[in-house]
This record gives structure tokens, C-alpha cells and sequence, in this order.
């Protein structure tokens, strides 16, 4: 029996009886495109999730302070990053100490209420150098950064994000940055103290966990100076000179400042140094699961599916019983009966696997397009869908297929 | 040529066992028409299996072409149907919604003959069988009762078997009609020299054979020829 044959004997078989195909095709063309449009969003979600992480900086290692404790073996920590055991002289040391770094900055960082001209907002206070836009990614849209010289000079100079400057100044839709002129040159006022706003940060949009626009940044010393009162740093960031250098870099960086705070055992260490690629392949642990209990939850719709393509088949071997009894009479070996029958299920799931592709794509466009989420449909999630639409019509079609072609010749005639 | 050597068929064992064939002997020729004839439960459909290789017997032999066919097993058997029996049934068992000419290829398509052959076959059997071409194309639930059974015929022939099995095939028909498929058989036998076994419980059908062979209680109890048969209405 030629494939032509077979086809045409499955176009034959399946076009008897269209309303019940059909419907049965529905069921997988369901489980197939909820397969399709959850896996895109999923994977749109994920992706999204990281180019906020590395829209942060590239090669990025942070390092921050440890956990203050009460004193004592077991005293009460106060969560970490609160400690005050990172300087500039420890960021000084790591930058002449490790090798493969290309940019090295402090943060220091403390949350205040800023005022201008009738105008108040809170927000966060970044004190930091002339290096932070290289290391964090960071574009001036007006005017310029924090200079070395600022940095020296304990300057009152900011440097504004755009979304802080809009909650200041006001907004202007009519321009580029949606910003009024003349933001440049004006005075900020933090704890009460006057600080000349020298340049607007180009918008980064909200990145996930913290909004980089919604920051002022000054010089790290006039932030000690005036707004912590001690030396201490809330981060040290450090731009590795390439991926492959991270490790080394966040390595090294470690038993430095180990050595230099005179702590042998690492467990006790009053700092955490953080890689970028960490945080990405955690997040990226977390989106996979996400999209395993996604694509899990439209693949049980594909397995009721599949039930319903058995369903189907067992159906029809029973209406067919005579049919296959005359068919065996005639020649037809088991073979060419169990095939008859898987080919029927093939077609059936393969048209509703099809079908669900172009379903799911659709959804995943749609979503894209209304802005939801940034879809991404990949050829392996099409690619696998089919197979595995392929997979269910041989796997439901399997016992249907082989009940038919174990029927006795003479009974199968002698059905009523 | 067909040999059968005390041949029983028991159906189920122990106190529940019921012997259809209790030892059935008989030889019949290339070129003969016979009708297996008897009462119902009289072992002829039974008979009809065993000869149409869709069961085999409990006990002694059959020769299909001088080839032993009483111990094949499913697979086996099907191939043996496939190249040697034609079969056409009381029911008619044509595919529903499929066109004659389809129908008829059926036996080729499964023993793999290539499609120009199939066609070419399928035809000279429905014209031999006495289908006119205009029906070819039509599906098979267009036709009468008498051209289901004659499309039935063509496919039995198709194949070129050693042996075509009827199992009451004017059961279903009106007299009329039932003479003139009888009438194809009886043509069939003569012109073109076919082995026909008939089955049947009417003496009037099987009086068309040239030899009768009677089964009651699964034993022969008669075996008979007989020169001047009975005449159909050729058509």
C-alpha cells in the first residue's frame, strides 16, 4: 500500500465524518496554540527581564557591605548593606590590586527629601565619580556628569534622572525629553542645603527592581560630607574588562578585601560581592520555571486533547468493524490495518498541530502588538509543538490502531 | 485445486466444546463450480472459513494450489487471501462514500500492485462481471442491490485468485436479481474457467453449481454431480 493510498483512504475516512473530525481537531488545535502563546510570553517575559539586568551595566560586580551586628556570637543583624565596612580606600586598593577591570566606581547611597522652588519629592541620593556612567550604563541627555574635579572639591553640584527632574521642575511634552528648558543651571535644595543641578541622565526607563530615573546624583565626597556624615560606601561597582574576566575579577576582588579587613574565614565576611551574571542566571532560572509552569499548564489541555483524538479513533473502529473485517478478508494484513488507523490519527493531530501553530503565533503577535508583553516566538517552540502534536497522534492513536488490526476477520464480518 | 483431508473444527473445549466439522474430506478441481450446500448449523459457514482462509482447522489438512494452509498463522493467512481467494459476502461489503473502481482495486491496492496495472485490472473485471463502464465512477452507495453484488464479483475476481468463495450472495437479492448474479457466476465459470465455490442453504441456488456437496451436522452426506444444472438468466 503506496503512501498516495494510504492518504487517500484517511482523506476518505476523515471527510466522512467532518463535524466529528473537526471537533476533535479543535481539541488539539487548543492544547497547541496555548502551548505556542504560553512558551512566547514566557520567554518574551524572560528576555525582557534580562535586558533590564544588563541595561544596569555590562560586566557588572557589586560589591556592598556585610550585615551590622550587635555584638556578641549571635547578635541582631540589621540585614545587609547596613554595615559601614566598605571605604573609598577599599575601592581604591581593588582598583590598583586586580587585574582586568576597566572601570571601577563607589555608591553612596541614602534616601532624601529634595526641594525646588515650591516643589519637593524623595528620592535617592547617589553619591558617586566621574566613572559611574561608564560602569552602570548611564547617558547624560543635557549638560554634563560629576567631573573629577566636582569629586575633589566636595562641589554642591547634581546631576538629575529625568523622572526625578519631572517631579522638580514639571514636565514639558513638547520636548524631546519631555522635560522644560532651563532645568540646567538651576539650584536643588537636599537637607536643606543648595546644590546647582549641572546635567539631566538620558531616560533608562523602569528597570525592573529600581527606577534608574528617579535619582540625583552628586560627588561621593560632598554625599559623605554632607548627607552621611562618615567615609563609608554603600557599593563599590566594578566593570570587569570582559565577560570571561569575572570570575577572576570577582575572585580576586574577594580575597583582597578579605585580607584587607583581616577576616580569614570567608562565611564571616563583612561584604558580599555580587556578579551581574549571578543575578542574570538566577533570574533566568526563575523565567525558565515560569515558563515550565506556563507551557505545563497548556500542555494538559494537549493531553485532554489527545484523549479526544483516542476517543475519536476508538469510535470510529467500532462504527468501522465490518469495514475492517472486509478489509482483512481481502488481503489487508495487520500491518495495513494498524497503519490505516495511526495515519488517521496523524493527519487529525498534525492538521490541529498546524492549525495551533498559527492560533498561538497569533495570540503571542497580538499580545506583542497591544504592548503587553514583548513576545518572541521561537522556530524550536514551533518545531517541538508539531513533534510533539505528532507524538500524540501515534501515542492516543497507538491502541485504537492496534484493537483494530487484532480483529478477528470472521467476527468483525458478522458485526451488527 | 483445493484438497480437504478429514478435516474437524471444535469451537470452545471441555463440556462447553462444540464440533462444527466432524471430519469433511473432499477434492475439488481448477475449473469446478461447486456449491456447499445444508441447513443452518449444518457446518458450512464453517466450511466457508476454513476454505477462505480466515480460520483454520482443528484437525487435518488443507491444500490451497498443492500448498498446506491448515497451520498458518493470522499474518500468513492474509497473505495467502490476498493472492488467491476472492470473496463475495450475503451483506454487501462494499466501502461505503468510495467509487466502484476503487472499490475494486482494493485487493491490488493491498497486495501492492502499481496504480496504471490496478486500473487496467479493475476494469476488465467489472466488464467481465457485467458492470457497464458508466457505473465505474459512481460511489458504491448509487448502486442496485444487483450491481453492488456484481461490483462485489469484479473485486473477487480481480486478483486472479484460485478460488472464489461465495457465502450466500443472493441472500439479500430479489429472485430476479439473485438469477442474474448466479447467471455472472455461472459466466465466469464457463467462459473464463474460474474456480467458484458457492454457499448456500437454498437447493434452487445451488443448483446452478455442476456438483453439490451437502453438509448436515458437520458431515458430508452427500457428494454429487450433476450434468444438467440449472440454467440462469443471463443477462
Amino acid at each position: 500500500m503506496t503512501i498516495e493510498d494510504t492518504l487517500q483512504e484517511t482523506f476518505t475516512a476523515l471527510s466522512a465524518n467532518k463535524v466529528r473530525s473537526g471537533l476533535t481537531v479543535l481539541g488539539i488545535v487548543i492544547g497547541i496554540g496555548s502551548v505556542i502563546a504560553m512558551v512566547s510570553i514566557g520567554q518574551g517575559a524572560a528576555s525582557g527581564i534580562q535586558s533590564s539586568i544588563q541595561s544596569l551595566g555590562s560586566n557588572l560586580i557589586q560589591v556592598t557591605p556585610g550585615a551590622a551586628r550587635t555584638a556578641g556570637g549571635f547578635g541582631v543583624s540589621s540585614g545587609r548593606g547596613s554595615a559601614s565596612t566598605l571605604t573609598q580606600a577599599d575601592a581604591d586598593a581593588v582598583a590598583s590590586g586586580v587585574q582586568n577591570i576597566s572601570a571601577i566606581t563607589t555608591e553612596v547611597t541614602s534616601r532624601q527629601q529634595v526641594t525646588a522652588k515650591g516643589t519637593n519629592t524623595n528620592t535617592s541620593v547617589i553619591g558617586t565619580d566621574s566613572f559611574y556612567p561608564t560602569v552602570r550604563n548611564i547617558f547624560i541627555d543635557q549638560g554634563t556628569f560629576i567631573s573629577e574635579t566636582n569629586d575633589q572639591n566636595l562641589a554642591k553640584v547634581a546631576v538629575l534622572g529625568p523622572t526625578a527632574a519631572g517631579d522638580l521642575f514639571g514636565t514639558d511634552d513638547s520636548q524631546p525629553s519631555g522635560l522644560p528648558d532651563g532645568i540646567v543651571g538651576q539650584t536643588i535644595r537636599i537637607k536643606g542645603m543648595e546644590f546647582k543641578v549641572i546635567g539631566i541622565t538620558a531616560a533608562k526607563g523602569g528597570s525592573g527592581f529600581s527606577n534608574q530615573d528617579d535619582t540625583i546624583y552628586i560627588p561621593a565626597t560632598s554625599a559623605q560630607r554632607f548627607l552621611t556624615g562618615n567615609n563609608s560606601v554603600s557599593s563599590i561597582d566594578i566593570q570587569a574588562s570582559s565577560a570571561d574576566a569575572m570570575q577572576q575579577v570577582q575572585s580576586d576582588t574577594t580575597s583582597l578585601l578579605l585580607a584587607r579587613h583581616k577576616i580569614t574565614d570567608e562565611t564571616k565576611a563583612d561584604f558580599s560581592v555580587l556578579n551581574q551574571n549571578d543575578l542574570l542566571s538566577a533570574v533566568s532560572n526563575v523565567s525558565a520555571t515560569l515558563t515550565i509552569l506556563l507551557a505545563s499548564i497548556a500542555g494538559i489541555s494537549l493531553v485532554v486533547g489527545g484523549i479526544g483524538i483516542m476517543n475519536m479513533m476508538l469510535t470510529t473502529v467500532t462504527e468501522r468493524t465490518r469495514e475492517i473485517g472486509l478489509r482483512k478478508a481481502i488481503g489487508a494484513t495487520r500491518g495495513d490495518i494498524s497503519r490505516q488507523f495511526l495515519i488517521e490519527a496523524l493527519v487529525l493531530t498534525l492538521i490541529g498541530g498546524a492549525i495551533g501553530v498559527a492560533l498561538g503565533s497569533g495570540v503571542a503577535l497580538g499580545i506583542n502588538a497591544l504592548g503587553l508583553i514583548a513576545t518572541s516566538i521561537s522556530l524550536e517552540s514551533v518545531a517541538l509543538a508539531l513533534i510533539v502534536s505528532a507524538a500524540i497522534g501515534i501515542l492516543f492513536g497507538w491502541y485504537p490502531a492496534r484493537r483494530a488490526a487484532s480483529l478477528n476477520p470472521i467476527e468483525a464480518l458478522r458485526y451488527e | 485445486m483445493i484438497e480437504v483431508d478429514d478435516i474437524t473444527k471444535t469451537y470452545g473445549n471441555g463440556d462447553n466444546a462444540f464440533q462444527a466439522l466432524k471430519g469433511v474430506s473432499f477434492t475439488i478441481e481448477d475449473g469446478e463450480f461447486v456449491a456447499i450446500m445444508g441447513p443452518s448449523g449444518s457446518g458450512k459457514s464453517t466450511m466457508m472459513h476454513i476454505l477462505g482462509c480466515l480460520d483454520t482447522p482443528t484437525s487435518g489438512t488443507y491444500k490451497l494450489d498443492g500448498k498446506d494452509v491448515s497451520k498458518l498463522n493470522d499474518e500468513e493467512l492474509a497473505v495467502i487471501r490476498k493472492s488467491k481467494i476472492g470473496f463475495v459476502f450475503q451483506a454487501f461489503n462494499l466501502l461505503p462514500r468510495t467509487t466502484v473502481l476503487r472499490n475494486v482495486t482494493l485487493p491490488l491496492v493491498y497486495a501492492g500492485t502499481a496504480p496504471e496495472e490496478r486500473d487496467k485490472r479493475a476494469k476488465s473485471a467489472l466488464l467481465a462481471s457485467g458492470l457497464a463502464e458508466t457505473h465505474f465512477l459512481h460511489k458504491s452507495n448509487e448502486l442496485s442491490g444487483g450491481q453492488i453484488q456484481r461490483v462485489a464479483i469484479a473485486r473477487a475476481l480481480v486478483n486472479d485468485p484460485t478460488l472464489i468463495l461465495a457465502d450466500e450472495p443472493t441472500g439479500n437479492l430479489d429472485t430476479k436479481t439473485g438469477e442474474i448474479v448466479l447467471g455472472t457466476f455461472q459466466k465466469l465459470n464457463e467462459e473464463h474457467n474460474r474456480t467458484i465455490v458457492l454457499i448456500t442453504h437454498e437447493p434452487d441456488v445451488a443448483e446452478h453449481a455442476q456438483r453439490i456437496i451437502t453438509l448436515r451436522d458437520g458431515k458430508i452426506v452427500s457428494d454429487s454431480k450433476h450434468h444438467t444444472r440449472r440454467k440462469a438468466h443471463t443477462s
